[in-house]
């Protein structure tokens, strides 16, 4: 028998972190358990609702279907990380919240990432690749238009910079 | 919380064939959205695994001097997609990459874990049977290569030694210089959704455009594993691009699939929607190919 625990370092939210995580644990566990991002949220846990989703290495994953252990020596963004120096929210965030794109909020977290993932890219997307861009995320309260509404409020605003 | 048993982590091929022979009832995991769905809802809840993740050798494409792509089966969908190489040579499997679940499985699940899985619905592995695929197999003994089609014993079982893990997908200059191919899905939603039917082919046309010199057809989810047609194949070889040819195709298609019927949809609805396919699959690779249907 191996052992249960293995010691991991990571960077999160641009901190670096170290932790001795159970093997079982999926990085979602990690994130909420250990240290207090409850922002991650569990919906499914099976991978489809994309309510869990964070970025590693610049990437979106759904972390509830991602071991911890494997974030060993990865780069960990999750929507706490988004919050500014000055402890203001970051424009995707602001974009969610005046294009009513929020409503329970559970998807949201987890829709904003895949949203910093998009806009980090840097480049102009039609209304249909934003929403292929945004299908893994399920919102059963605003019916997706406003999401895709913020998105791209966000894009165009960025790209005018 | 998973509950497995043990995680045993592999950082070379080596060390993963070792960690096979030593444990011989353990699972290989690699992205692990197959792997980790079946723990979550007990099916191998209790198993040992061995992690195959952190082997980064085994990510990436390359094109080796004889013509041969080789994918390295740790190759994310995402990563697939929008490999340079793919894109040049064979844009028909970013196409099938990209019909796979969601943007987050697409960074998650591997092409290996694709094949592996043994799953007759799964996206990748008509194109890669069109393409005449290898898979190459490493084991105590060293490496074999197996033509994909061969690999797959029956539903959820393909043809892998307890000691062996899937090191490569190949494919072969001959398989897909000249030829244009394309990939359809069929599911009920556009995203997140496992397919009805799927379809992919790939033709070379002969220099005029006006002939089918050859092609090649493959469906998902139309009987126990993924499915090439030769009858349908020979029965557009040689053939005019024309509505005659396609119409011939698409009909020999029937007699060589065996789908079932389920909660999904019925057997029938599944034969109308492969017969569908296999015509607009074959049309758009005439088009890509530069080729027209012609009355
Ligand atoms: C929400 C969701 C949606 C999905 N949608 C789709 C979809 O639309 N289309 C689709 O095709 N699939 C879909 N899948 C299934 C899954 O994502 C794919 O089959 C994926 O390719 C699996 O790859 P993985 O690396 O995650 O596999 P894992 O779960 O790690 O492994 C899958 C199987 O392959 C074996 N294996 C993996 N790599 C190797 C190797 N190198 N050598 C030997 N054995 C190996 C494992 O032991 C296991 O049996 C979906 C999954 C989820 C959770
Ligand atoms: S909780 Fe992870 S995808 Fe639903
Ligand atoms: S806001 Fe409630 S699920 Fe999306």
């Amino acid at each position: 028998m191996p052992d249960q625990y293995k010691l991991i370092r990571c960077t999160v939210n641009g901190r670096e972190k170290e932790a001795m995580v159970d093997v079982r644990a999926s990085l979602a566990d990690l994130l909420r358990n250990d240290f207090r991002l409850t922002s991650v949220k569990k919906g499914c846990e099976v991978g489809e609702c994309g309510a869990c989703n964070v970025l590693i290495d610049g990437e979106s994953f759904n972390s509830c279907i991602y071991l911890a252990v494997w974030a060993d020596g990865k780069d960990i963004l999750t929507l706490e990380g988004l919050e500014g120096p000055d402890g203001k929210i970051s424009d995707i965030q602001q974009a969610f919240i005046d294009e009513a794109a929020v409503q329970c909020g559970f998807c949201t977290p987890g829709a904003i990432m895949s949203a910093v993932e998009i806009l980090n890219e840097g480049r102009l997307l039609s209304d249909e690749e934003i929403r292929v861009r945004m299908s893994g995320h399920l919102c059963r309260c605003t019916g997706y238009e406003n999401i895709v509404r913020a998105v791209k409020k966000t894009m165009l605003a960025r790209l005018s910079q | 919380m998973y509950d497995f048993k043990a995680l045993y982590e592999a950082k070379s091929v080596d060390e993963a064939v070792r960690l096979r022979r030593g444990h011989p009832g353990a699972r290989i995991i690699a992205g692990g959205s197959d792997v980790l769905i079946r723990i979550r809802n007990g099916k191998w809840a209790g198993a040992e695994l061995i992690s195959i993740h952190g082997i980064d050798a085994l990510r990436g494409v390359k094109l080796e001097d004889d013509g041969t792509i080789r994918i390295g089966p740790l190759t994310s969908f995402s990563h697939l997609a929008s490999d340079p190489v793919i894109g040049t040579h064979i844009p028909v499997l970013a196409e099938a990459a990209n019909q796979v679940g969601s943007p987050q499985i697409r960074n998650i699940g591997t092409i290996g874990g694709n094949i592996c899985n043994g799953s007759p619905a799964a996206d990748t592995p008509p194109t890669l049977f069109v393409l005449d695929a290898q898979v190459e197999l490493t084991g105590t003994e060293g490496a074999r290569r197996v033509p994909v089609r061969d690999f797959y014993i029956r539903a959820g079982v393909v043809d892998l030694k307890p000691d062996e893990l899937l090191t490569a997908v190949l494919v072969p200059g001959e398989a897909y210089r000249g030829y244009t191919g394309h990939y359809i899905k069929y599911a009920m939603r556009e995203a997140l959704d496992i397919s009805v039917v799927s379809c992919s082919v790939n033709v070379k046309l002969t220099e005029d455009k006006k002939r089918i010199e050859n092609v090649r057809a493959a469906f998902g989810a139309v009987g126990p594993v993924p499915l090439r047609t030769p009858g349908a194949e020979a029965a557009a070889r040689g053939g005019e691009t024309t509505e005659r040819t396609v119409k011939a195709f698409a009909s020999a298609v029937l007699g060589e699939i065996s789908p079932w019927s389920d909660w999904r949809t019925s057997k029938a609805f599944r034969e109308h929607i492969a017969e569908e396919l296999a015509a607009r699959a074959l049309i758009r690779s005439i088009e890509l190919g530069g080729g027209g249907i012609h009355a």
